[in-house]
């Protein structure tokens, strides 16, 4: 049924581009600032943003202004029942593509045809209000997301049932947890009957349950239903389980097109380096007096790799300039899940290591044994920092990603449910007492699954 | 196919008005919430739409009836002459506060980030929530009238059309002001003033008769002098409305409907990047 579909094209998009114009501070090496070249850069700022102003122009902020095409020449199709995973860094445009498909946004070149309803959900709940009820809410954001009253009112009782929410319908949802918030908006969402729906990112919010749920649900929207989705995310197990397709966007370009699978491996073996050397990134947070100008991610061997195994060991090399003096100089390296939630601090002072170094470059390296991160992705952030003070000295934030395989050798048995658990720590188990007396039958059953441990 | 979108750069100006009607649903949800979020946490809820203009009233009557000994219309009453100016008066300021702030507001500048709809809907919105109130106090100024056995003509019959310029006033100068408060965020801190000044400027709390001869065309530059003067007219029917005045304050109103949808249109493909 989904593969005779195919031939339809739904959404057609043909070399679309969109451009922001930015403003920079011009930033000054020297400590003093004479008044003067301050009144004078003022004046010159203030004659042009007078000019822009009177033009009808728009005016920005900062000394330079500078354009940058947050979207270039991006084509593709789309046929029904297709799902597109939008893959990339942050800042490669997927976002404004999404904005520009749902006309939040115009396009400054190109244009797409959409042939079909089209619903977006670029945030959940956008529109609550939280002064009203869950009741009002749920009128107020299914007529925002483009849903008739009578729709709404027919299937009021379908999206409180599938909210579970029925108790608290009639309290403002300022008094809603946030997982009661983003379970209510979700639902009504979940509810819409677009054609094509347009989604970003909104498996990020709510716990791994209610997110389990939300994918499930998608994924029924797209098999059995036939709609077209596109859907931008950074979990990639979400991407390869959802979608059928993917592209992949750096710098506003479309980098790879085909099978989600290919697309996400693509995306995860080229790291994040954006082109630019690590010394010279400028998206880092440094006092100057030291930068780290290397950071490689080596099996046992010492040979460079992206991925390693569960239970597999992991060294981690960084090497850093000091341009000052340094003391109580401590290394680290952060370790974020794919969702952006931290998950470890390697941190050199927990073993003791503390330098003061003056001058030159210095090497280090960790080594991991037995990796216990669940399988997914994952992001390095190497930092350098101030043990006394507790800044960064320098610290280069999601620099690096790491891609953890299931596990081979003797862990491969483990059961790993990222909803249940994040790290894999070896753990030894005994049975203590074990008392049989005339017990039922239930307690039977647990003690012999207790057994088979 | 039954529906097709085409996206491409100046695409939004060519269905506009038509996705304008489209999406009146959603003007009216809007509205709504305005309306239920604006009294839900006060204490007496509508009666403030009540209390505002009764203080107003009682003040502008002590001070520029009792203490000032201002001139009233014909033989009404002064606090009902009063009344009458402030009734589209109070309907301007409220809207036009409402409107400007609309856009930027927590709760619109989100939508404005996340879903497309023909962003004149939420200045039009606001411009509803304030209509409501004004039939509040529509009703008090009746009551008003009851109580001093005051009866008016049959000039009544053209209070809608007064009421309408006093919208499509509110409607142009909102739309401008929310247009250019998106962008410059200024305006923010120039609208109360204004309305603060306005107040006192246009003829809410005394007649426009006082206002010498030579000066009236003038005066009437402020679109809402022949509001007020027209609601005076059609309500108490006492006084003749100076006409040349009447016709300058609604062509100054075309004049803002044009230039503040113009405005309005021109920035609102921008919106979206600058909120």
């Amino acid at each position: 049924m989904i593969g005779c579909g195919m031939s339809e094209i739904i959404v057609t998009v043909e070399k679309l581009s969109k451009r922001y114009l930015v403003g920079h501070q011009i930033v000054r090496d020297y400590q003093y600032t004479m008044l003067r070249d301050v009144i004078s850069r003022e004046v010159r700022t203030f004659a042009r943003k007078t000019t822009d102003f009177l033009r009808g122009r728009q005016i920005i902020q900062g000394d330079e202004i500078e354009e940058f095409w947050a979207l270039d020449d991006v084509s593709f199709d789309l046929g029904r029942g297709e799902v597109l995973g939008i893959v990339g860094n942050n800042g490669a445009g997927k976002s404004t593509l999404l904005k520009i498909l749902s006309r939040v946004t115009e396009p400054d070149r190109g244009r797409a045809v959409l042939r079909g309803r089209v619903a977006s959900l670029l945030e959940v709940g956008t529109g609550f209000h939280p002064e009203l009820t869950g009741r009002e809410n749920i009128f107020l954001n299914g007529a925002i997301l483009g849903m008739k009253k009578t729709e709404i009112r027919r299937k009021f009782d379908e999206i409180v049932a599938f909210s579970e929410m029925e108790r608290f319908l009639d309290t403002p949802v300022k008094h809603y947890s946030s997982g009661m918030y983003v379970r209510l908006a979700f639902a009504v969402a979940a509810h819409l009957e677009p054609e094509i729906l347009v989604v970003d990112e909104i498996l990020a919010v709510g716990d791994a349950a209610f997110q389990e749920k939300c994918l499930g649900k998608l994924n029924s929207v797209a098999h059995s239903d036939g709609r077209t989705i596109l859907f931008v995310s950074h979990n990639m197990a979400a991407v390869q389980q959802l979608c059928s397709r993917a592209i992949l966007l750096r710098g506003g370009r479309i980098v790879g097109d085909g099978k989600a699978s290919e697309i996400v491996n693509l995306y995860m073996s080229r790291g994040i380096s954006n082109g630019t050397s690590l010394r010279d990134r400028k998206d880092r947070i440094t006092t100057g007096d030291a930068r780290i100008v290397e950071f490689k991610l080596c099996d046992e061997r010492g040979v460079q790799i992206d991925s390693v195994s569960l239970g597999d060991t992991l060294r981690l090399v960084m090497s850093v300039e000091f341009h000052r003096p340094v003391i109580n100089g401590v290394f680290g390296v952060l370790v974020h899940s794919m969702a952006g939630d931290p998950i470890l601090n390697l941190r050199s002072s927990h073993e003791g290591i503390v330098i003061d170094r003056s001058e030159g470059r210095l090497t280090v390296e960790v080594v991991v044994k037995e990796i216990g991160l669940y399988p997914g992705g994952y992001t390095l952030s190497p930092y350098v920092s101030d043990e006394v003070r507790r800044i960064y000295i320098d610290c280069v934030h999601h620099l690096s990603r790491l891609w953890i395989l299931p596990a081979r050798g003797k862990y491969v048995s483990l059961r790993l449910n990222s909803s249940l658990g994040k790290y894999f720590v070896p753990s030894s188990w005994r049975m203590v007492e074990f008392a049989c007396q005339d017990s039922g039958p239930a307690d039977k059953a647990t003690a012999n699954t207790a057994d088979g441990i | 196919m039954r529906h097709e979108t085409v996206i491409q750069a100046g695409q939004s100006e060519r269905h506009y008005w038509l996705d304008l009607w489209n999406y009146r649903e959603l003007l009216q949800v809007l509205a709504w919430r305005d309306l239920s979020v604006r009294y839900k946490q006060t204490v007496i809820g509508v009666l403030w739409a009540l209390i505002r203009p009764i203080l107003a009233i009682l003040v502008f009557t002590i001070i520029f009836g009792r203490i000032a000994r201002m001139p009233t219309d014909g033989d009404a009453p002064y606090a009902l002459m009063v009344f009458a100016g402030m009734l589209p008066w109070s309907f301007f300021s409220t809207s036009l506060a409402d409107a400007s702030n609309s856009l930027i507001s927590a709760g619109n500048a989100g939508l404005i980030s996340k879903v497309y709809f023909p962003r004149l809907i939420v200045p039009i919105a606001s411009l509803i929530a304030a209509l409501v109130d004004f039939i509040i106090t529509l009703m008090l100024f009746v009551a008003f009238m009851l109580w001093y056995r005051f009866m008016p003509s049959w000039k009544i019959i053209f209070l809608p059309l007064f009421m309408t310029i006093v919208f499509m006033a509110s409607f142009g100068i909102g739309t401008w002001v929310t247009a250019l408060n998106v962008k410059y965020r200024d305006f923010r801190y120039v609208i109360p003033f204004m309305l603060q000044l306005g107040l006192y400027i246009s003829p809410v709390g005394f007649s426009s008769n006082i206002i010498p001869q030579q000066w009236r065309l003038l005066y009437s530059v402020n679109p809402l002098v022949g509001v007020i003067d027209g609601f005076r007219w059609c309500l108490l029917g006492q006084t003749h409305i100076y006409w040349p005045a009447f016709v300058l304050s609604v062509s100054v109103t075309t004049f803002f409907v044009w230039i503040g949808i113009r405005t309005f249109r021109k920035m609102e493909r921008s919106f979206a990047d600058l909120i």
